[in-house]
């Protein structure tokens, strides 16, 4: 039986029943970081404390928030954004958050993808890593459905539509989905329950399983250095504090990483403040009108590489690479053949695949947001080509890449 | 050995109830999501087909789906033969006959107004005679036959019952059952 002793203090109780100071030193004062990182490996702090503020103003949004097809527009439009008080900046916090984290998701990914931090043991922060991407754009799409607006309602018909699975006709599922033949009162209803529960509830598992994926096999660093952290913190318990290539976690290097965080705070409430309306629609400010299409009907900027990938293609052939492009980064660590976790910088044709994705992503999000006429719709045709040229090409510059 | 048995033949039975059980709240849980009755029962709209003009679109409701009523005039009717379809690269002609509706001795084109590529609304460009979906650049004849790509197919047409100079959607009639059989609309 486990043997209880009289506490000398509340936290020697608490350790008793708990084992607190065993969980902080796993979690915190021995979880060893390496010197030799950069800002970029804050990224994921920011994303986890903007997610945080989402969490806050959304929770201050469901107050007052009406999910019935007759009440949501101005329960959003007029109730929380001019009676409410303080209303408006839960919404404009909650908008500026939403769009910005996609952002920061890219940056973190694209950093990822720079040092090689998918491979050698960290292909589960890669996966648990995708994983949060696909729930967090599963939260930003029911979520942007809820104001009821033009874009709502447009993009709901739209999106949903997708599963009637092109040739298929799959029309039944589409209005399984919805609940009804068009977007109405039972498909708000459900997309509501989706994003302030369920999806949230994954979200918070998915990052439980991100950080534990980071655990054992630590975060990499800007050199493509193998650290071995136990001799690295031997050295750092000893005293050895400056030859040491590791730090502690708490509170060493969470005090690096709350500056970086505190740059980005004031950036995004300078948005929050001066610049909320990028993040709000100017369509979606018309009540939903199943009656009367918008003239253009084009996502949130975030997804719009992805929609750009569909739009060249007829309907079957346009979802298949809808699909592919969904589901592709998953595969990274196993598309790329080569045993380097070193940054690109050092992977010779891996370099320019790398600019390369990254340059094809921008054109692809900005000829998504251009009406597809013309030049524009030239130009987003070729850069889906070479999305997927990219991706086939892959496992074969690296599985010719020289080992450094 | 004896015990271990024991604990798997447990083990199994358990399985085998959290199985069914399993099964049962998966469908449980899908006939949930499922349109309600009362939605499905609001599914029928009465049209008074004698208000109609000639080349003017009119939009009207079903299922919450917008649906287009486009009486042709006998020029439509004469120029249809010149379309090409770029979808089947045939004139649209031989098709455009058989979607159109003969009510009262005039013809009518009835279809939900809906992109067969992804949901949105065309439009009716009336001096152009055809429609033209901002989306992705889709492009239907005033029959609502597919005449540009991206959408695969032309206009859906709903299940109707002709009823003198009444068209009720929703229900469907020998003549809608020639039109699926047709393959001239899929089932909507
Ligand atoms: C949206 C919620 C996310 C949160 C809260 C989050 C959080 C974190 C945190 C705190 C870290 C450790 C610090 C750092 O290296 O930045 C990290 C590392 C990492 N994350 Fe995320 N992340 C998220 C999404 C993603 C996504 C979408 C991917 C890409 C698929 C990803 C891939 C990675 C990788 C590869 C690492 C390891 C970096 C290294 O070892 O250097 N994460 N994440
Ligand atoms: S929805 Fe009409 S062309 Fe795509």
């Amino acid at each position: 039986m486990a043997h209880f002793t009289k506490a000398t203090s509340l936290h020697d109780w608490m350790n008793q029943r708990l084992g607190v100071d065993t969980l902080n030193r796993v979690l915190a004062t021995e979880y060893w970081i390496p010197k030799n990182i950069n800002f970029l490996w804050a990224m994921g702090m920011i994303l986890a404390i903007t997610f945080g503020i989402l969490l806050i103003s959304g929770i201050f949004l469901l107050m007052y928030y009406q999910p019935n097809v007759h009440l949501a527009f101005d329960s959003v439009n007029y109730t929380i954004m001019q009676e409410v008080g303080y209303g408006w900046l839960w919404r404009h916090v909650h908008g500026v958050a939403a769009s910005v984290v996609f952002l920061i998701i890219y940056i973190h990914m694209f950093t990822g993808i720079y040092y090689g931090s998918y491979k050698k043991g960290r292909e589960m922060i890669w996966i648990s890593g995708m994983l949060l991407f696909v729930a967090f754009s599963a939260e930003a799409f029911s979520g942007y459905m809820l104001p009821w607006g033009q874009m709502s309602y447009w993009a709901g018909m739209v999106i949903t539509n997708l599963f009637s699975l092109g040739g298929l006709h799959a029309n039944g599922l589409v209005e399984w989905i919805r609940g009804d033949y068009v977007p109405a009162q039972a498909f708000l209803n459900r997309f509501f329950m989706l994003h302030v529960l369920l999806i949230p509830l994954a979200i918070i598992g998915l990052i439980a399983l991100h950080f534990g994926a980071l655990r054992i096999p630590h975060v990499n660093n800007q050199d493509g250095e193998e650290v071995d952290f136990e001799v690295e913190s031997k050295k750092y318990l000893a005293g050895d504090t400056k030859n040491s290539k590791v730090i502690r976690f708490m509170n060493d290097f969470l005090a690096k990483d709350m500056m970086v965080v505190g740059i980005y705070l004031i950036f995004f409430f300078y948005l929050v403040f001066y610049h909320y309306d990028f993040a709000m629609d100017p369509v979606n400010f018309d009540p939903a009108n199943g009656l009367h299409t918008p003239t253009h009907i084009y996502p949130e900027w975030y997804f719009l590489w992805s929609y750009e990938v569909l739009r060249p293609f007829s309907t079957n052939v346009g979802l298949i690479a809808f699909a592919f492009a969904q589901v592709i980064f998953f595969f990274l660590p196993f598309l790329d053949r080569s045993p380097n976790a070193v940054p690109a910088s050092r992977r010779g044709l891996f370099q320019i695949w790398f600019w390369a994705m990254l340059v094809d992503m921008i054109v692809l999000t900005a000829m998504g947001k251009v009406p597809p006429e013309g030049s524009f719709s030239v130009i987003g045709h070729y850069a889906a080509l070479t999305f997927f040229a990219l991706w086939i090409a892959l496992p074969f510059i690296t599985k010719f890449e020289k080992k450094v | 050995m004896k015990n271990s048995s024991r604990r798997g033949f447990m083990g199994k039975a358990f399985g085998a109830v959290a199985g069914v059980g399993a099964v049962a709240s998966l469908y449980a849980m899908k006939r949930s999501w499922d349109p309600l009755p009362s939605v499905k029962a609001a599914g029928f709209t009465t049209l008074d087909m004698s208000e109609y003009k000639e080349n003017e679109l009119v939009v009207e409701k079903w299922r919450g789906k917008p649906i287009f009523v486009l009486k042709q005039s006998k020029e439509m009717l004469d120029t249809e033969d010149k379309n090409m379809s770029e979808i089947t690269g045939k004139t649209t002609s031989a098709m455009d006959k058989k979607r159109l509706l003969k009510i009262g001795g005039e013809y009518y084109m009835v279809c939900v107004g809906l992109c067969t590529h992804l949901g949105c609304i065309p439009g009716y460009r009336p001096d152009k005679k055809d429609f033209l979906c901002a989306c992705h650049g889709g492009m239907y004849d005033d029959a609502g036959m597919v005449t540009k790509s991206p959408p695969p197919r032309g206009f859906d047409i709903p299940p109707f019952k002709i009823d003198g100079m009444k068209l009720v959607l929703g229900e469907s009639s020998p003549e809608y059952e020639k039109m699926l059989a047709d393959g001239v609309t899929l089932k909507v």
